[in-house]
């Protein structure tokens, strides 16, 4: 047994939770992910690795392959719940509301970064259940704009160490993303991030279709109606497990002393003179000194609580699966013209990804013709997928500002800070996002991988505009 | 799928016959506007979770903008309205007020 699955098994508090949100998730589990894990861990164990805190480490039973040798020994009746479920205190230092990944990434390097870990973590359902869990998992960097490209590439670094950080398998895997150039527009905007890249010393380049043809022998590059006329490959790019990468950074929290309370929503949001002094929970007023909201689509919910608007339009954005095959496409590739995205999971099953609606929603369901225009382009690009049964389709409400760049920001109440405005694309960048949120959160005042991203930007007019580089942004 | 009546020629459109236009009864700031003023009319928008008010373009129909108010929670329409209007007709308040007793109408 692996740690992730073990993490599914042991996680704290609500096991019937946790079942349903896997459900909804993309379901990479299975022998695939039993095998690879261990693997993982093997090689794992083999390095020496540096633990990321010492408080850390020492707290928690470090997961090794000693350890699930020991285990099996005694049938694996020893595993530990991989993180407590207390009750709340009347209040912390930091309050953080929402426990997806860019709100307990905040929290574990509050800890690791600051020694902060006087923290709570409140979160309405079930960690992890937000969009975190619903993502079609894409993770590169390969962004146009200079601060897009600090704090996305920031984050994928940090992916590439994390199983190691959190001594949790996260199952990055770097298989290389690739963004189809299907028009001459869109050509001609890759090769401008290309060389945008190469300056800010992102590794990407411009493959040609014969190449593209080499590394994705399933695809059709000549069309007819959108041949592929090149693409945007970053070899560093990947996926990664998103449950793992939400109980990771939730297990370390646990273990450096903060607090994960699950099923406590926030209702209000309390303050004097100005000033944030705690939370109205479903559990009870809550105080804190500081409070970082980081809601994802319900940022403008939080934000009325507050007393402030936001740049910030929710809507549903939906991925489906297909039943499991046989490795078919070792790499992602994303067909922004015709808004869908596609890589293979461990398990076999094709995970797809489609555009957004056009209207706010709360819901978690998005509009079916979507879907069905998604999968009519992507057979077009692909045809043997055509015969497969697609299993599963879901929806999650993302947050999107106009500039399709997220808002890492102070607010007008003082001691109040907000992270959101990721919109389909900010599972690439929990680690990025929870690294600059906790210095600006300890701090009060922004780093430089924040700064760019305040929500002054909008009054000013200084845009970090990547709508049109991005497409639809994954 | 959404489907929404046309206020102006009485077809129930699916979605796909419509093109979204944002968030409706949004008002435009003069140049003597401030500059929180101009941004507020630009990018702040309510996004509520509950009774919203969209603009819609009847867009492989008769082409013409109205306005439809609808739930973003429960995915109910209540109505729609021709977009030359200014505030929600009293017809369409009472239709959100049957579902969502003492709603109020904040321009
Ligand atoms: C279908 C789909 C595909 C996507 N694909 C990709 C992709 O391939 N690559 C990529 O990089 N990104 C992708 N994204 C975007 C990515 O999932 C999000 O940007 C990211 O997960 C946001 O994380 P978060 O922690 O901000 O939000 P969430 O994970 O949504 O966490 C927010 C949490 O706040 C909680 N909450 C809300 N209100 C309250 C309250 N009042 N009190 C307490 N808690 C509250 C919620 O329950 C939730 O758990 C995709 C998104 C979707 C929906
Ligand atoms: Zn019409």
């Amino acid at each position: 047994m692996g740690p992730a699955e073990e993490g599914r098994q042991k996680a704290g508090g609500n096991v019937a939770n946790f079942r349903s949100s896997a459900a909804s998730s993309l379901g990479k589990r299975g022998a695939a992910l039993h095998v690879s894990s261990v693997i993982v861990i093997l090689s794992g164990a083999a390095r020496v690795s540096r633990p990321p805190c010492r408080s850390v480490v020492e707290a928690m039973k470090r997961y090794s392959a000693l350890a699930i040798a020991r285990e099996a020994a005694r049938y694996h009746r020893g595993w530990e719940r991989a993180w407590a479920s207390p009750e709340p205190k009347g209040d912390y230092e930091i309050v953080i509301v929402g426990a997806g990944g860019h709100g307990l990434a905040t929290a574990y390097y509050l800890g690791r970064n600051f020694g902060i870990t006087d923290v709570a973590v409140l979160e309405k359902g079930w960690l992890g259940g937000g969009n975190t869990g619903r993502n079609t998992t894409i993770i590169r960097s390969n962004y146009l704009q200079d601060p897009s490209a600090a704090i996305y590439e920031k984050a994928r670094a940090l992916y590439e160490t994390m199983s190691r950080d959190l001594n949790f398998n996260v199952m990055f895997s770097p298989r290389g993303v690739m963004m189809l150039a299907q028009t001459e527009h869109e050509r001609r905007g890759y090769l401008r991030t290309v060389h945008a890249n190469a300056l800010q010393g992102v590794k990407t380049e411009f493959i040609t279709p014969e190449r593209v043809k080499e590394l994705v022998p399933i695809i059709r590059i000549e069309g007819p109606r959108y041949p592929v006329l090149g693409a945007l490959w970053q070899p560093r790019g990947g996926t990664a497990r998103h449950d793992a990468v939400a109980w990771g950074y939730a297990r370390a929290c646990s273990a450096m002393g903060m607090h994960i309370i699950q099923n406590c929503e926030v209702t209000g949001i309390v303050s004097e003179g100005g000033r944030v002094s705690g939370v109205e929970t479903v559990r009870g007023r809550i105080g804190c000194r500081k409070l970082a909201i980081v809601v994802a689509g319900h940022s403008g919910r939080l934000a009325e609580m507050a007393g402030f608007r936001l740049p910030i339009e929710s809507v549903a954005l939906q991925a489906l699966v297909s039943e499991p095959v046989r490795p078919v496409l070792d790499v992602v590739v994303m067909a922004n013209t015709v808004h869908g995205y596609i890589s293979q999971s461990d398990k076999g099953e094709l995970v797809i990804g489609g555009g957004t609606d056009g209207f706010n929603n709360y819901t978690q369901r998005g509009s079916f013709h979507h879907v069905e225009e998604t999968v009519r382009a992507l057979v077009e690009t692909f045809p043997i997928i055509s015969r497969l049964r697609m299993m599963r389709q879901w929806g999650g409400i993302v947050d999107m500002t106009g500039d399709r760049s997220p808002i890492i920001s102070k607010t007008p109440l003082e001691g109040c800070f907000i992270n959101c405005g990721w919109g389909t694309g900010g599972f690439k960048a929990i680690p990025g996002s929870g690294w600059a949120m906790a210095e600006l959160v300890a701090r009060g005042t922004p780093g430089p991988l924040a700064a760019p991203f305040g929500l002054e930007r909008f009054r000013e007019g200084r845009f970090i505009d990547e709508s049109v580089a991005a497409g639809v942004a994954h | 799928m959404l489907i929404l009546e046309c206020p102006f020629c009485g077809i129930m459109a699916d979605e796909t016959e419509l093109a979204p236009g944002g968030e409706a009864h949004v008002r435009r700031v003069g140049p003597e506007g401030s500059d929180e003023a101009f941004e507020a009319y630009l990018f702040m928008r309510r996004n509520p979770c509950g009774v919203h008010f969209e603009l819609w373009r009847h867009a492989h129909g008769c082409g013409r903008w109205f306005i439809a108010a609808r739930n973003t929670l429960t995915l109910e329409v209540y109505g729609t309205y021709p977009a030359q209007t200014d505030r929600p007709p009293a017809a369409i308040v009472r239709a959100i007020r049957r579902r969502v007793p003492g709603w109020e109408w904040q321009p």
